[in-house]
């Protein structure tokens, strides 16, 4: 018997998310428990079905920076003085 | 090092946060967890044999196919749950066999008998409704699969409310045969749904609100429940059978006669007036299906 993650999406377009697991000792037995336990009464549109061992997890997926990467962020931008004097240059009335 | 990190653990969840199968968790959790899931997914497994003596029975071809669809729900929920007692440690066999050698518990309601269609109305309506009082509560659950699962159980549930309440609708526009049917119903289910939500413990005393395995007080449920449920019982003519029952409008609490949390106590651990009967049921059930498993996991083998 092997475990199997199922997951579940709503709606056209919406993401799957996780919804439970099942245990199966194979994929047509997968298929048949994913539909009985999680479409019976059409709750799903569409379900992934994936063997637990086949699920790799990244529990800290954050990769952390070697120096200050703040040019990749939008806090890494402050342009309210420089808009200013850009702004007074030109002569354009401030918003 | 390990006392530190279990406070830790307890500062997170008490915070709100939650916990998945792979993470670190104290024993003492994991241990109440089982306890707590394994003793809703025999709830549901054993909920349904009341409600099965009825299918055969059932007034109209409409009621029995609603009556099956609701059986099959409450089968379904148990299999979601028993999956996650299993990712705890506890294999769904060994829930299965403490079930039925009576090592294990199930919700008191699932103890009495069904003695009429009047009661399969009342349980729909109102067991239904008290249980989706608790499990609304357990979307908040520390253990977050468990959470996660109780949202499909709430949107099934909540039809088997309606299909209820539809039953008990029927029967008070009808004879007042019918009529007496429900209210007999309900004098005799009154005291057990009573008891549903527990002891009054207060939350801070509780060890499942501390893990916030639990999120509710007993009490609180219980309070919700009387408060969204009375006023459509009485609106329907019904008599709740407790002369003490009102609600203090300045406080907003209801007053009723305390439940014999004795006979609770009695009842869970195996003594209602037909929690043999349904084990035994159970126990034949599994022996008779026996083979099915062999022959499947034989060809999985």
């Amino acid at each position: 018997m092997a475990v199997w993650e199922v997951f579940r999406q709503e709606r056209e377009g919406a993401p799957f998310q996780h919804g439970g697991s099942l245990e199966a000792p194979d994929l047509a037995f997968a298929e048949a428990y994913a539909k009985e336990f999680y479409g019976r009464r059409a709750e799903s549109l569409a379900l992934w079905v994936v063997p637990r061992d086949s699920v790799l997890e990244i529990d800290e997926p954050y990769v952390a920076p070697v120096f200050d990467r703040d040019y990749r962020r939008v806090d890494g931008y402050s342009i309210k003085v420089k808009l200013k004097e850009a702004r007074e240059r030109a002569g354009t009335p401030a918003h | 090092m390990a006392p530190r990190r279990e406070q830790e653990f307890k500062k997170h969840v008490q915070a709100g946060g939650q916990v998945e199968t792979n993470d670190w968790m104290p024993d003492e959790y994991r241990a109440k967890l089982i306890k707590f899931i394994e003793m809703h997914g025999n709830s549901e497994l054993m909920g349904v044999l009341p409600e099965r003596e009825w299918i055969l029975r059932a007034p109209t071809l409409q009621r029995k196919l609603a009556l099956t669809a609701k059986v099959q729900d409450e089968v379904g929920h148990a299999q979601l749950i028993y999956r996650v007692v299993e990712d705890l440690g506890k294999p769904r066999e060994q829930s299965l066999e403490d079930l039925i050698a009576g090592k294990s518990k199930f919700h008191n309601v699932f103890h009495y008998p069904t003695k009429t269609w009047g009661d399969v109305g009342v349980i729909a309506w109102l067991v239904d409704a008290a249980a989706i009082i608790s499990q609304k509560a357990l979307l908040k659950c520390s253990y977050a699969p468990y959470a996660r699962i109780m949202k499909k159980i709430c949107w099934e549930e909540s039809f088997h409310i309606l299909h209820g309440r539809d039953v008990v609708l029927a029967l008070v526009t009808g004879t007042e045969e019918q009529r007496e049917l429900v209210q007999e119903a309900l004098d005799r289910w009154w005291a057990p749904l009573m008891m549903f939500h527990g002891n009054p413990i207060p939350a801070e005393d509780d060890p499942m609100v501390e893990w916030r395995i639990k999120s509710q007080a007993n009490e609180d449920a219980r309070q919700q429940f009387l408060d969204g449920y009375v006023p459509q019982i009485w609106e329907l003519g019904l008599t709740v059978p407790d002369p003490e029952l009102r609600k203090d409008e300045q406080t907003g609490v209801w007053h009723y006669t305390e439940p014999d949390y004795t006979e609770l106590k009695h009842v869970v651990t195996g003594h209602g007036p037909r929690t043999a009967e349904r084990l035994e049921l159970r126990r034949i059930s599994r022996e008779e299906t026996a083979w099915v498993r062999d022959v499947v996991l034989a060809d999985a083998a």
